[in-house]
C-alpha cells in the first residue's frame, strides 16, 4: 500500500520538475492581446502593492499590540477625517485605473473595417466555420477534435497536443484583421483563443461578432469557454496563422476541394458504398452521444440500435435527422451535412449492430425530404 | 441593567415540550431551530464537499479515469447548489436564529410557527436534489447557474431541481421576514438600531436583499420549466426569445446573492475582531453604512457576469465601473478591521485566527474580484478556473471561515462547556494551508486558459491540477477535526463561564452558559 503511494509521490513531483511552468497569461499573438497583458500586469501591481500596504499595518499590529506583551487596549474607535481619508484615496485610485481600461476596451470591441470575415457556429461538440466575405470566401468545413478516444480513456499514451487539435482548423493570413461572428445551433457556446484575448459567446438565434490581427504566424489553441454539456471539454478551438502566399494556396485547395466533394446528385449509390461514407460520417457527428455501439445512454441519448425510428419507416428516420428533436441534444443535421452524407449516415444507421433492414436511402430521397 | 435568567422552573413555563424526535419536528424554540439548521449546513457541507472531492478526483489527472463527463457535469451543478443553497445560507440562518433574539434581548423569534417551517422545508428540497442523482438521466447537468438553452436540454433530474430551488426560495423568504420582523419589533428598551451589534446589523441588510432577490431566481426556474414542459419560449430565439434573458435574470439574483452569503460574515468579523482586540469596533456607523452600500449596489453589477455574451459596449462600460465602486465601500470594511486591532491587546484563539484569516483571504479574492471587473482582462478570464479561483476566495475563505469564527466564538454559550483550544487552532492552520494550496494554484491555471467545468485537460494543466487535488483532500479531511471538537464540546469540556472572552461585548454574554431554553422572559434595558 506504502510503495504504490510513494511511487505515485515520486513520479508526481518528478513530474513538476519538468513541467514547463504556466503563471501568466499566453504569449500575446495580437497587439490588443498585448494591451491585455499589459493592463493585467498593471493591475496586479497596483493590488499588489496596496496589499503589502495594507497587511504590513495588520501584521504589525498582531506582532507588536499583543495581549501577552501585558499592553492596555487603547480605547479609541472612531474618526471621521480618516474614515473620509480612506474613502478618498481608493476612489481616486479607480479612477486613475478607468482610463486605461476604457481605452483597452474601446480597442478590443471594434470589429470594422476587417479585410476577412468568417462565421464560427457552435454546435454539440464542435465548430463549424464559413468564409463570408473577403479572399477565401465560400470555403465552409466542420472542425473536430482529432484526439482519439483512445487517449481520452487512457489506453494510449496522451499527444502533445491532448485535447486542443482538430481536423480542420481556422487558416488565416498573418497581420489581417480578421471579424469573427459566432452563433451557435443548439446551446451557447464560447469562441476562446487565448493568445488573441478574444472570448465571445456564441448564442443560438442571434450573431454576435469579435476580431483579431494576429501579428506572427503560429498555430494559436484555445477551446470552448462555456459549459455546452457533456463534451464541452472536447471542441477545441484551433487557428493557423500562415503568410498570405500559403494562405491563398490554402484557399485554392480548399476551393477544389469543395468542388470535387459535391457529388453528383444523380448518382444511385450502392449499399456497400452508403454505409461505408455513413460509418464515417457517424463516427464525427453521432458517436458522441449515441455511442460506437449505437447504445446511447438513455433516456438523455436515446439508443439507435434496435430503436423504432432506425428500424421503420425511412420518412420518419430522414425526419429527425433532417430537423432534429426540439427540447432535446438531437441537432438537426440537414443544416450541417450534405445530401450525400446525411443518406449515407441514415443507411448506415438503418444497417450498422442489430439494424438488419437492408434498405438503403438514396441522396435524391434526402433531398425531397427536405423541406 | 435586569439581565432576569429564568430558572429551572421555565421549563415548565409553557407545558411540557414533546421530547425526543417529536421535539425536534415540533419545536418553536429559536434555539432549537438553529441546532438543526446549523446540523442540517454541516450535513450538507459534508456532501456537497464529498462532490469537491470526486470532482479534484477526476481532475488529478487529464483523461477520464472515474466519471463520465455526463456525471461529471452533475456533479459541479450539484455542489455549487448545495453549497450555496445547503451549507453556506442555512449556517447563516443558525446562527441568526441562535443569536439575534439573544443580542437583541428578546425572548425568541418573531414567528415561531413559520420559522419551524423554513427549517423544514429545507431537508425535502436537499433530498429532491441529491435523490435526483439517481433518476434516469441523472441530476441537472448545466451547473448552478442553471443556463438556458442548456438547462431546457435536460431530464427529469432538472425538475426535480427547479422544484427544489422554489422549496430553498420560499425557506429563505420565510426566514428572512422572520429575522426583519424579529429586528424592527423585539428588541429590548434601549436597544437603539445603531446600538445593535454588527451581526444584527447585517443581518438585518441580508435579510432585505433575500426578500428581493429570491423570487426572482424563482421566476427564472419557472420559465425554464415552462420552456421545457409548456411550450412557452422566453429562451429560445425560434420563439421570439432570447437565451441571454435568462443570464440577466439569473444574474440579478445572482449578484445580490453572493453578497446575501457573506455580509453576515462581515457581521460574524466585526464581532470576533473587537473582542479579542478587547477594544470597541473601528467606525461602527462608517460599516453599517458600508454595508448598506454594498447591499445596494449589488442590484447594480450582475452584468459583470456577463461580459463575453455580446452586450453593447455602453453596458460594458456601466457594468465595469458600477463594480468598481464596490470596491470603496468593501475596502472601508478592511480597514475598519484593521484600525479595530490597532494598538489593542490582541490575543490569537480560534475564532480570531478564523477571523484574520478571513480578512487577509477575502481581501485577496476582492483584489481578483477587481481584476475580473476590469471589461477587457476578464475576457481572457471568463469563465476559466481564475473565475474558479476567485469565488472560492470569497465564498470559502469568506463565507466559511466566518462560519468557522462564529461557530468557536459562540460554541461556549450554546453548549456551556469550552471546546479544545489547540484542535481549533490546528485546524485553522491545517484549512489556511490546504485551502491555500487548492485554490491559489487556480489562478495559475484560469490565466494559462483552462475553462472551467471540463472533466478533461490539455496536458500543461497537469501540474497545478494535481497540486489542487492533493489541496482539497487535505481541507476535506481537516473538517472532520472540527466535526470532533464541535461533538467533544457538546459532550464534555471545562465548564464555560458566561462570559468566556474578556473583550466580548453584547447582551448575549449576560446570559449564563450554556444559554437557557427560554432567555430573556423579562426583557433587559439597554443604556
Amino acid at each position: 500500500m506504502l510503495r504504490p503511494a510513494g511511487l505515485l509521490v515520486l513520479a508526481t513531483v518528478s513530474g513538476w520538475a519538468q513541467a514547463e511552468y504556466k503563471l501568466n497569461f499566453q504569449e500575446p499573438a495580437t497587439k490588443l492581446a498585448r494591451d491585455v497583458y499589459d493592463l493585467h500586469m498593471g493591475m496586479m501591481y497596483i493590488c499588489a502593492v496596496i496589499f503589502v500596504i495594507v497587511f504590513s499595518v495588520m501584521f504589525y499590529s498582531v506582532f507588536k499590540h499583543r495581549k501577552s506583551s501585558g499592553r492596555a487596549p487603547a480605547t479609541f474607535h472612531e474618526s471621521t477625517k480618516v474614515e473620509i481619508l480612506w474613502t478618498i484615496i481608493p476612489t481616486v485610485i479607480l479612477l486613475l485605473m478607468t482610463w486605461p481600461v476604457t481605452k483597452t476596451l474601446l480597442q478590443m470591441r471594434d470589429s470594422s473595417n476587417a479585410e476577412i470575415t468568417i462565421k464560427a457556429t457552435g454546435y454539440q461538440w464542435k465548430w463549424g466555420y464559413d468564409y463570408l466575405k473577403g479572399e477565401g470566401e465560400g470555403i465552409r468545413f466542420m472542425s473536430v477534435l482529432a484526439t482519439p478516444n483512445e487517449q481520452i480513456h487512457n489506453t494510449a499514451p496522451k499527444g502533445e497536443h491532448y485535447l486542443q487539435e482538430v481536423d480542420n482548423p481556422v487558416v488565416v493570413p498573418v497581420g489581417k484583421k480578421i471579424r469573427v461572428l459566432t452563433t451557435a445551433n443548439d446551446v451557447i457556446h464560447s469562441w476562446f483563443v487565448p493568445a488573441f484575448a478574444v472570448k465571445q459567446d456564441a448564442v443560438p438565434g442571434f450573431i454576435r461578432d469579435t476580431s483579431f490581427r494576429a501579428d506572427r504566424e503560429g498555430i494559436f489553441r484555445g477551446q470552448c469557454a462555456e459549459l455546452c454539456g457533456k463534451d464541452h471539454a472536447y471542441m477545441p478551438v484551433v487557428v493557423e496563422v500562415v503568410s498570405q502566399e500559403k494562405y491563398t494556396a490554402w484557399v485554392a485547395e480548399q476551393q477544389k476541394k469543395m468542388a470535387a466533394s459535391a457529388a453528383d446528385p444523380n448518382k444511385v449509390w450502392t449499399l456497400p458504398e452508403l454505409v461505408s461514407r455513413g460509418e464515417a460520417v457517424y463516427m464525427q457527428n453521432c458517436v458522441a452521444c449515441h455511442l460506437p455501439t449505437g447504445k446511447g445512454l438513455p433516456p438523455v441519448f436515446p439508443a439507435l440500435d434496435g430503436s423504432k425510428i432506425a428500424t421503420g419507416p425511412k420518412a420518419g428516420h430522414m425526419e429527425i435527422v433532417i430537423n432534429g428533436k426540439a427540447g432535446t441534444a438531437m441537432a438537426a443535421f440537414g443544416k450541417q451535412l450534405s445530401d450525400a452524407d446525411l443518406a449515407a449516415v441514415v443507411t448506415f444507421e438503418r444497417n450498422a449492430w442489430g439494424n438488419k433492414t437492408g434498405e438503403l436511402v438514396q441522396p435524391s430521397e434526402i433531398k425531397a425530404a427536405r423541406k | 441593567m435586569e439581565a432576569t435568567v429564568p430558572g429551572h422552573a421555565d421549563t415548565h413555563a409553557h407545558g411540557h415540550p414533546p421530547s425526543g424526535l417529536m421535539r425536534w419536528v415540533t419545536t418553536t424554540n429559536h434555539k432549537d431551530i438553529g441546532t438543526l439548521y446549523l446540523w442540517f449546513s454541516f450535513a450538507m457541507f459534508l456532501v456537497g464537499g464529498m462532490m469537491a472531492l470526486t470532482i479534484r478526483s477526476e481532475l488529478f489527472q487529464p483523461g477520464l479515469q472515474i466519471l463520465e463527463p455526463e456525471r461529471f457535469n452533475q456533479m459541479t451543478t450539484l455542489h455549487g447548489l448545495i453549497m450555496v443553497f445547503g451549507a453556506i445560507m442555512p449556517a447563516f440562518v443558525g446562527f441568526a436564529n441562535w443569536m439575534i433574539p439573544m443580542q437583541i434581548g428578546a425572548s425568541d423569534m418573531a414567528f415561531g410557527r413559520m420559522n419551524n417551517w423554513s427549517f423544514w422545508l429545507l431537508p425535502p428540497a436537499a433530498t429532491l436534489l441529491v435523490v435526483s442523482l439517481f433518476v434516469p438521466g441523472g441530476a441537472a447537468a448545466a451547473g448552478w447557474t442553471l443556463y438556458a438553452p442548456l438547462s431546457v436540454q435536460q431530464g427529469m433530474g432538472m425538475d426535480m431541481t427547479i422544484f427544489a430551488v422554489h422549496i430553498l426560495g420560499m425557506s429563505s423568504i420565510m426566514g428572512s421576514i422572520n429575522i426583519i420582523t424579529t429586528i424592527l419589533n423585539l428588541r429590548a428598551p434601549g436597544m437603539t438600531l445603531m446600538k445593535m451589534p454588527l451581526f444584527v446589523w447585517t443581518w438585518l441588510i441580508t435579510a432585505f436583499l433575500i426578500i428581493a432577490v429570491m423570487p426572482v431566481l424563482a421566476g427564472a426556474v419557472t420559465m425554464i420549466l415552462t420552456d421545457r414542459h409548456f411550450g412557452t419560449s422566453f429562451f429560445n430565439a425560434a420563439g421570439g426569445g432570447d437565451p441571454v434573458l435568462f443570464q440577466h435574470v439569473f444574474w440579478f439574483f445572482g449578484h445580490p446573492e453572493v453578497y446575501i452569503v457573506v455580509i453576515p460574515g462581515f457581521g460574524v468579523v466585526s464581532q470576533v475582531v473587537s473582542a479579542f482586540s478587547r477594544k470597541p469596533l473601528f467606525g461602527y456607523a462608517s460599516m453599517v453604512y458600508a454595508t448598506a452600500s454594498i447591499a445596494i449596489l449589488s442590484f447594480f453589477v450582475w452584468a459583470h457576469h456577463m461580459y463575453t455574451v455580446g452586450m453593447p459596449v455602453g453596458g460594458q462600460l456601466f457594468f465595469m465601473y458600477a463594480t468598481m465602486l464596490i470596491a470603496i465601500p468593501t475596502g472601508v470594511k478592511v480597514f475598519n478591521w484593521i484600525a479595530t486591532m490597532w494598538r489593542g491587546s490582541l490575543s490569537f484563539e480560534t475564532p480570531m485566527l478564523f477571523s484574520l484569516g478571513f480578512i487577509f483571504l477575502f481581501t485577496m479574492g476582492g483584489f481578483s474580484g477587481l481584476v475580473l471587473a476590469m471589461a477587457p482582462v476578464d475576457v481572457q478570464m471568463q469563465d476559466t478556473y481564475y473565475v474558479v479561483a476567485h469565488f472560492h476566495y470569497t465564498m470559502v475563505a469568506g463565507a466559511l471561515f466566518s462560519a468557522f469564527s462564529a461557530t468557536y466564538y459562540w460554541l461556549p454559550k450554546w453548549t456551556g462547556h469550552m471546546y479544545n483550544e489547540t484542535l481549533g487552532k490546528v485546524h485553522f492552520w491545517l484549512s489556511l494551508v490546504f485551502f491555500n494550496l487548492t485554490f491559489f494554484v487556480q489562478h495559475f491555471l484560469g490565466l494559462a486558459g483552462m475553462p472551467r467545468r471540463i472533466p478533461d485537460y490539455a496536458l500543461q494543466f497537469s501540474e497545478f491540477n494535481q497540486i489542487s487535488t492533493i489541496g482539497a483532500f487535505g481541507f476535506g479531511l481537516s473538517q472532520l477535526l472540527f466535526l470532533y471538537n464541535v461533538i467533544t464540546c457538546i459532550r464534555s469540556g471545562p465548564k464555560a463561564p458566561a462570559k468566556p472572552w474578556d473583550g466580548a461585548e453584547g447582551l448575549e454574554w449576560e446570559l449564563p452558559s450554556p444559554a437557557p431554553y427560554h432567555s430573556w422572559e423579562t426583557q433587559p434595558t439597554v443604556k
